[in-house]
């Protein structure tokens, strides 16, 4: 249903097709189910997280450091991609196309750590099949990084797409689902912070 | 592996299965070649985006499950007809009663209805499509490909044994060795994105393509309960693909989530399958309360009694759904503080469920009932259910429960909740709106039939089970001894279970004699109806649905323009460019990889999981890039088929 | 109106972003030092550090996802996207809360105790037990 309607000139580009309102306000319903499978995976995390066999505690493998650099990469590319839609509004391609390209880098630093962190722990003993809790922790931690690969080829493409096609009603409500996937990534990074690792550390030294 | 560890080998049964499989099979390639069929099949079925076809091939596939299924209950029936029977062994009985359970649920119930949903719901809100047409077309075919997935463990590899549930520790490698439960667990993980794709994508149909006028409280009462099941499938299905996927790791990749080793935890499958599971029981009952809603009010003339209690009582039990979960394992052994927690919710959800019935009564009221057959299985629905709705209330009861837990008491509750309320609604829903979709009614005399023998079969079948179930009958049991006294309820049973098989056999009957026979509908308003699915010109609607879309003024908009004489005739001049979206092969090709990658992870193979997986990305990646905005339809078109049809 | 605002925000200098990007890194910094540093039971660290996080996720959802925000003229979308997050966050207090209950409480929760490390604490001990008891009676 195409509806032939007037815009306010000031109306950002991705909310001028109906394709485009459509798709935004799915993405966000598809994010409020994408909400009860990480407080799914939370929920088995939370139940297992002590149960650990013979193998070693959750927190005695984890590392404030590594943490901290996870958390202030992910949480700065949340930042640059917000600056990225930003100048995707000011209609500034170049602009969009840098701060999603910083955005994309952080997201890969990210990616780095996580996995230096996951071979150090399954150098100290610890992988998926040691217990319940390490189960727990690789699935839940595993799938956010998971999530994260899959938005760097996704947003990826779409930068490809913007590229091409400039920034059209379609390009750019394409850019704008993608910035929501990304800082959704980084609302569940605070909860696995919160949840794993500090609780992980509080309740290890006591 | 060797080929007859491939192939289920031994029954004769099986080998029965599979020359029928191939004859089928082979009977199908030559009728579509013989005929020329398969450029028609392509264009018109399987690359189609329409919701109309998506929803006929939606109720296709489980009317064809709906056998399955009703064959595995009858081969149960027969194995328990008689005390110590030798008719079928206890693991092919353990595998009957597990594919009976997750097709019935999961592959005929869920389709049935979101087959009707697709058929009904953009026409009710005079809307051209869904939202997401394409996204339509991919639900679909991940739903048929799981089903596909999980049905072929009967010929290949052998299915899965640990029952629906498929609890912890039976449906680990130690227990439940071999493909079986992998085909389990991922024919479901497969269908599981087509539904929560669903779910998003009538959701958004409903909130936002709403023809002008019609607002949320005009909207006909299916359609409401569509919405409301809606919301409850995006946030209960994530919880199934969860606990789908840390089963398969436990399965596959060694993790230590529900295992016995490793200080994994059982039950917290049970917690996070009813976390999902007991939502789904609403996810199959709100539709059906939404048809009884329609086809009650229509059929006494009357506008539905308390629609805005009946709406509020639905969100009530959206939000309360999330709520009960632990009332299917009482047993457990959580403490007293939690059984009496979930004991309290689970009988306070019956409260909304009431107030729904005693709206119907009062619809009726004073109304002038036709006893067309949607309206006899209303009927039907109205009594069962309540049967099916008071026992429910006595199993809520914890204490009570460690009693009537896991005994046929419970198994004829269900059934009582589930075929009088989700199968009679798939039949009368069937019935009604069959018109719509092929153009003629069903025959109503021959439909009565079906009905009375339905019903009647269905109480004989399972009201002696609540008697066995008291007298201590456990559930899932293979076979009884003479002693203990089971025997002639049982045969009872059995009895009514073949009555409500004959009765599937002459609903299918049905369906070809009126094919032949009936009378060919020539208005689009078959039973003199209310909402604006009736107001189409013609019988079957055209692809594009409206040609001038309708302005909407109040509830049962259709009704009341008929009352005051006031319907519109479509003129040349109202009819402008309609824009629809293009046909697209990828939904099609891209479930085509799923079963690649499901296939693979079912048997261990993991270069064939891995070349599937890639291959979903590929029809991903493909879709991101391709710009189609789909076509209009010329004035001329539209004219040209509005005569056409008139 | 929110369509006014949305449309004026986007021309100056990003403000909301750089106020919700320090302010995250504040509180992530915090939640670390009020767990890690302070003496503070382990109830009371805990209710501080998931408050934050709900801050923060707050934070990203309203300074840099523009949750409020209305793709039409009329308020539904906002009220759809407001109410969809909010519904979430229900359904995932329900899943998690509700499983550690259900899966901690009674039974199982002799059943955790043969599964604790090693390690484990003093006041955690003293906490089950009281738990224990209170079982007990219930039972009796």
């Amino acid at each position: 249903m195409a509806h032939a309607e007037t815009h306010d000139p000031n109306t950002p580009l991705e909310y001028r097709s109906e394709t485009g309102r459509l798709n935004i306000l799915g993405f966000w319903i598809f994010l409020g189910a994408e909400i009860a499978l990480f407080a799914t995976l939370f929920a088995t995390y939370m139940v297992l997280s002590h149960r650990v066999a013979d193998g070693p505690a959750l927190g005695e493998l984890f590392e404030v450091e590594s943490l901290l650099i996870q958390t202030f990469l992910l949480l700065t590319s949340s930042f640059t991609c917000g600056l990225a839609v930003h100048e995707m509004r000011r209609h500034n391609v170049k602009g969009l196309i840098t701060w999603m390209a910083i955005t994309l880098g952080l997201g890969l630093g990210f990616l780095y750590f996580e996995i230096q962190e996951f071979l150090h722990f399954i150098h100290e003993g610890a992988n998926i099949g040691t217990s319940a809790a390490w189960s727990g922790f690789f699935v839940l931690v595993g799938t956010h990084g998971a999530h994260v690969t899959f938005g760097i080829f996704w947003v990826t493409m779409v930068l490809i797409q913007v590229a091409k096609r400039g920034l059209t009603p379609a390009t750019s409500a394409k850019v704008f689902i993608t910035s929501l996937y990304w800082h959704f990534l980084d609302v569940v990074w605070i909860f696995i912070f919160t949840a794993v690792y500090l609780m992980g550390m509080v309740t290890h030294n006591g | 592996m060797k080929w007859d560890e491939f192939f289920v080998t031994g029954d004769p049964m099986i080998y029965g299965a599979d020359v029928s499989i191939v004859l089928t099979m082979v009977g199908i390639l030559f009728y579509l070649t013989k005929y020329k069929k398969w450029k028609w099949l392509w264009d018109e079925w399987l690359t189609t985006v329409d919701h109309k076809k998506l929803g006929i091939m939606y109720i296709v596939s489980a009317v064809l499950m709906l056998f399955r299924g009703g064959v595995d209950a009858l081969l149960m029936r027969t194995q328990l007809a008689v005390p110590e029977a030798k008719f079928l062994d206890s693991q092919h009985y353990n595998e009957i009663f597990t594919t009976h359970g997750t097709i019935m649920i999961i592959f005929m119930a869920m389709p049935f209805l979101i087959g009707l949903i697709n058929v009904v719901v953009p026409l009710q809100i005079g809307a051209r499509d869904v939202a997401y047409p394409y996204l339509n077309a991919v639900s679909f075919w991940t739903f048929f490909i799981g089903a596909m997935l999980f049905n072929i463990s009967f010929v290949i590899g052998g299915s899965p044994s640990a029952g629906w549930t498929s609890y912890m520790p039976l449906a680990s490698n130690e227990l439940s060795p071999g493909p079986g439960q992998n085909y389990y667990l991922l024919g479901l993980q497969i269908a599981g994105i087509g539904t929560l794709l669903t779910g998003i994508n009538f959701l958004v149909t409903i909130l936002k393509m709403r023809a002008p006028g019609m607002t949320l409280f005009r909207m006909p009462m299916f359609t409401w309960s569509s919405l409301v099941t809606m919301v409850i499938i995006i946030f209960a299905f994530p919880i199934l693909t969860v606990a789908l996927a840390l089963m398969t790791f436990d399965r596959l990749f060694g993790s230590h989530f529900f295992t016995l080793q490793g200080a994994g935890m059982d039950m917290l499958w049970a917690n996070l399958f009813w976390l999902w599971g007991h939502p789904e029981v609403y996810i199959v009952i709100l539709p059906a309360f939404g048809m009884f809603s329609e086809i009650i009010s229509t059929f006494s003339r009357k506008t539905l009694f308390g629609y805005k209690a009946m709406i509020w009582s639905m969100l009530l039990i959206a939000g309360y759904s999330f709520l009960v979960w632990v009332h299917h394992f009482f047993t457990m052994g959580s403490g007293a503080l939690v059984n009496s927690v979930f004991s309290i919710t689970t009988m306070a959800i019956g409260i909304p469920t009431g107030v729904k019935i005693f709206n119907w009564l009062f619809t009726m009221y004073r109304g002038k009932i036709q006893f067309t057959t949607p309206m006899l299985w209303s009927l039907g629905f109205i009594v069962n259910f309540v049967i099916g709705g008071v026992t429910g209330v006595m199993l809520a009861m914890a204490a009570a429960d460690y009693q009537y837990h896991n005994t046929y008491f419970l198994v004829s509750h269900f059934h009582y909740v589930l075929i009088a309320g989700t199968v009679f609604a798939c039949f009368a829903g069937l019935i009604y709106w069959y018109p719509k979709m092929f153009g003629y009614k069903l025959n109503e005399r021959i439909g009565k039939w079906v009905f009375w023998v339905f019903t009647i079969g269905f109480n004989v079948c399972f009201f002696p089970q609540y008697f066995l179930g008291l007298d201590g009958m456990p559930r899932r049991v293979y076979t009884y001894s003479e002693e203990s006294g089971w025997g002639p309820l049982n045969m009872v049973s059995t009895i009514g279970g073949f009555m409500m098989g004959i009765a599937f056999l002459i609903l299918v009957y049905n369906m070809y004699y009126s094919f032949r026979y009936a009378k060919r509908e020539t208005t689009g308003d078959a039973w003199d109806g209310r909402t604006l699915e009736w107001s189409t010109p013609t019988a079957m609607p055209p692809f594009y649905n409206f040609a001038k879309i309708p302005e909407v003024t109040g509830l049962d908009h259709f009704w009341r323009q008929k009352q005051a004489g006031k319907v519109e005739k479509l003129k040349a001049e109202d009819i402008k460019p309609i824009h629809m979206p293009s046909n697209s092969g990828v939904p099609f090709i891209m479930a085509s990889f799923f079963f690649v990658a499901g296939f693979g992870m079912v048997f261990e193979w993991m270069w064939m999981a891995i070349f599937g997986i890639i291959g979903v990305f590929g029809t991903l990646f493909y879709r991101s890039f391709e710009y189609d905005d789909g076509y209009y339809v010329s004035v001329e078109e539209v004219i040209e088929t509005e005569k056409i049809s008139k | 109106m929110a369509n006014k605002t949305v449309a004026n925000e986007h021309h100056g200098f990003p403000w909301k972003h750089l106020i919700g990007f320090v302010l995250s890194i504040v509180l992530t910094l915090f939640a670390l030092w009020i767990a890690l540093e302070t003496d503070l039971s382990l109830t009371w660290i805990l209710i501080i550090i998931f408050g934050f996080a709900f801050l923060q996720a707050a934070l990203q959802l309203l300074m840099f996802m523009h949750v409020t925000e209305n793709s039409t003229k009329s308020n539904l979308t906002s009220r759809v996207q407001i109410g969809n997050i909010l519904f979430a966050a229900f359904v995932a207090i329900v899943i998690v809360i509700g499983s550690v209950w259900v899966m901690t409480a009674g039974h199982a929760k002799h059943d955790k105790d043969q599964h604790a490390p090693k390690t484990e604490n003093h006041e955690n001990h003293g906490g089950g037990s009281e738990h224990d008891s209170g079982e007990h009676g219930s039972h009796e």
